[in-house]
């Protein structure tokens, strides 16, 4: 039975790429509700049997494993590439708990953005283009989470890029969105770049793709040696680990990297919600997660994951509290989160104390992520969601056009709730569980800095967020509001997602003990200050209590005069550190006159030009001949006597 | 008569062919020529078979050949000089240039 379902397991992704290609290709009617209903049973159906799977799964593996650690299931496997009879690539479904996990994530939040979507888009000239894309998406998301190898995962990698970018530039008669879409396509390709070389090098050294060979600590003994590169001797591990983490840099948008996330909003908001705040962007964080044993080898990988996530997370929540796009403060804050993720991992590794140079594994780091990855999808997923209601109803992305929205939108208001007090991180909703664990994680491995730099962004995640919750529901109406509703179809995906958000925590102790990376399970045991849940606590009620007292009842005007004493600082913040600006620089005024100008020179001039040469040459020998056959046929047959002639006395 | 009279005589009604073809401008007159150079090669014909030939007979079958190929050959051209001069109302070759380069 169980060998039947997993065999089966590929209908999960079928029933997503049936859908994108029926709405995709069929010539259907845009004003029928028949596309809305396609899209949402068939993604119904694939989430069905995704949990199906799941169950499926952990009813195979209990008990099965070592100790607490499940085993990997290959659920399919099949050769699709041969490059040679000992290098294959294949195609398959793997099943381990972070995948499983990842699975009812992706599939559960596709279902409920499909839902969502019929509401939000409805009167949309490309209301079927939005399904088909959403489809696509969905499917290659699907596929990148369950892939046995680390090619498989690229492809579908670079799919879920294409249909991100299909997406952001959905409404592509707005330039700014065309614009969005190609930042964030070309960004992240150029993160690919060097994701693939990571691939190349250590797909070369060890002769395979599969990741369960990739993560075996003989890789990790082969791979570790010292080469010599323009007079540096460079470790191939830590290399090839940082080529392929930064594929992961560029899908999770960390710093510097990290501009296209908030451009990103350009697109719908269900987008928005599905693709850069629960799934897509945490393709990064998984990526590291799935790879984990082999970058867990390399001490120095390990650090720079730790160090790029604590700062990204403290930066992009600095950010996030001058914003005032709702969108863009979500954006902002899904950075932070992921940054929180990132450095969660990096940090499953403690620092070597005093004379030991052996350093052990803290797998609670991992644990740690993977349960956030769980936690933060579904409620920022539903702080998107809320987020396009209000958009929807207020015809605005301007907080401080918004306010008083209490009232009005009851039931959005009291998830909204609950979405900001679980990322804020109060008891016992899921953000404090899943914020706590990484938290003590980073306190475990010994960078206590990383650890007082989450202790903050914690602080700073309430504050903002509640600035936010705030200023969209209290006080007084800000602007003309006319006709705003709740429209049933987009709020039932968010009243369901509260589910999720106020008892993910129950599953603290399943993912601590069971969700570990494999072969790293010996790991020593460490204490749990119980000072830490009361200071995390504190930290996040100083943020809310902070925000209260600026914003508690819709007001701005103490916080206008906050700026203006900090006015500088707050322009600086407020363009987000002039990051996007190095960016043009960089690109504008180097790359493209000092790199571009010239190839392009050579290409019109050197390239082109002996093109041209040989045209001109063939025309100008053309009109030559042209004179010879002139028509007369005499000439004709004077011509061919001639040659008769000379080839009878000469040849 | 010898064998290279023949051969001299076949050889003359080559030479004028040859020349009325290049010269005349009638097209007309450049098929008479055609007709004068393949009279040269069936006397050649006619007279190898004759001299030198074990069987005549297959030396006279080629000239037969030829005359009745040429026969067809005319019947053809004739019918396209008619319908060219019905078309252009002139046969002058070198104002019939239209397939020039």
């Amino acid at each position: 039975m169980a060998d039947f379902i997993f065999f089966n397991s590929y209908l999960i992704l079928f029933c997503p790429l049936l859908s994108f290609v029926v709405i995709g290709l069929g010539h259907l009617r845009s004003d029928n509700t028949f596309v809305g209903k396609f899209a949402i049973t068939l993604s119904a159906l694939s989430c069905g049997y995704a949990l199906i799977t799941a169950l499926t799964y952990f009813i195979a593996v209990m008990g099965h494993g070592q100790g607490d650690v499940y085993p990997a299931k290959m659920a399919l496997d099949s050769a699709w590439l041969n490059f040679s009879p000992t290098l294959t690539a294949n195609m398959g479904i793997y099943l381990d708990p972070i995948s499983v996990m990842m699975l009812i994530v992706v599939s559960v939040i596709s279902l409920l953005v499909n839902i969502y979507s019929v509401g939000y888009m409805k009167g949309d000239p490309s209301f079927n283009r939005f399904f088909s894309l959403l489809a696509l998406f969905s499917f290659s998301m699907l596929g990148l989470v369950v892939s046995s190898n680390i090619l498989q995962m690229f492809v579908f990698w670079e799919l879920v890029g294409v249909s991100s970018y299909a997406l952001i530039g959905f409404w592509y008669e707005k330039p700014s969105a065309v614009a969005a879409s190609k930042k964030a396509f070309i960004m992240t390709r150029f993160a690919d770049a060097f994701f693939l070389l990571g691939i190349l090098l250590v797909s070369f050294q060890s002769g395979s793709f599969s990741f369960q060979i990739l993560n075996s600590p003989e890789t990790a003994a082969l791979l570790n040696k010292n080469f010599l590169f323009a007079g540096m001797s460079i470790n191939m591990l830590t290399l090839g680990t940082l080529l392929i983490f930064c594929g992961g840099w560029g899908k999770s948008a960390m710093f510097p990297l990290h501009v296209w996330l908030p451009d990103a909003m350009e697109g719908p908001t269900p987008v928005s919600s599905i693709i850069h705040s629960a799934t897509m962007v945490v393709a990064g964080v998984y990526l590291t997660a799935r790879m984990f044993p082999l970058f867990a080898a390399s001490e120095s990988t390990l650090f720079v994951i730790q160090c790029i996530g604590a700062f990204t997370a403290l930066f992009a929540a600095v950010i996030a509290i001058t914003q005032m796009d709702i969108k863009r403060i979500l954006a902002f804050s899904t950075l932070s989160q992921l940054g929180y993720m990132i450095f969660s991992l990096g940090a499953a590794k403690v620092c070597a104390e005093g004379g030991h140079h052996e350093s052990s594994i803290n797998i609670l780091g991992y644990s740690a992520a993977m349960y956030h990855v769980f936690t933060h999808a579904f409620f920022k997923c539903m702080l998107f969601l809320g987020a396009g209601a209000i958009i929807h109803a207020v015809h605005s992305n301007d907080i401080l056009k918004m306010g008083g929205l209490k009232s009005l939108m009851p039931k959005t208001y009291w998830s909204l709730l609950a979405a900001c007090l679980a990322i804020a991180g109060v008891f016992p909703l899921s953000g404090f569980w899943s914020k706590d664990a990484i938290l003590l994680a980073s306190l475990q491995s010994g960078h206590y800095i990383t650890f007082l730099v989450g202790l903050m962004t914690g602080a700073l995640t309430a504050f903002y967020m509640f600035r936010f919750f705030f200023l969209i529901f209290h006080g007084e109406a800000r602007s003309e509001l006319h006709d705003v509703h709740e429209d049933p179809w987009m709020t039932w995906p968010i009243i369901i997602l509260t589910i999720p958000t106020l008892f993910a925590g129950l599953l603290e102790h399943f993912f601590i003990i069971h969700v570990v990376p494999p072969q790293l399970d010996e790991a020593a045991h460490f204490v749990h200050p119980s000072w830490l849940p009361w200071i995390a606590t504190l930290a996040a009620v100083l943020g809310i209590g902070s925000a209260w007292l600026l914003y508690g009842k819709g007001k701005t005007e103490t916080a206008a005069r906050l700026k203006d004493m900090f006015g500088s600082v707050y322009t600086l913040v407020y363009n987000k550190f002039y990051v996007d600006e190095v960016w043009l620089f960089i690109t504008h005024k180097i790359l493209f006159n000092c790199i571009a100008a010239p190839i392009k020179w050579f290409d019109r001039k050197v390239v082109d030009g002996s093109m041209d040469l040989t045209g001109w040459l063939l025309q100008v020998g053309g009109k030559g001949i042209r004179f010879s056959q002139n028509g007369q046929l005499q000439f004709y047959l004077g011509v061919t006597l001639v040659g008769v002639f000379m080839f009878f006395f000469l040849g | 008569m010898s064998l290279s009279h023949y051969i001299a005589l076949s050889l003359i009604l080559c030479g004028i062919g040859l020349f009325g073809m290049l010269t005349r401008r009638n097209l007309l007159g450049i098929m008479l020529s055609v007709e004068v150079i393949l009279n040269g090669a069936n006397i050649n014909f006619a007279a190898f078979a004759h001299f030198k030939a074990a069987d005549p007979v297959a030396g006279a079958i080629f000239p037969i050949f030829v005359m009745a190929v040429s026969a067809c050959e005319i019947a053809v051209a004739l019918a396209i000089i008619l319908s060219m001069y019905r078309h252009r109302k002139r046969l002058d070759v070198y104002r019939l240039e239209k397939l020039n380069g």
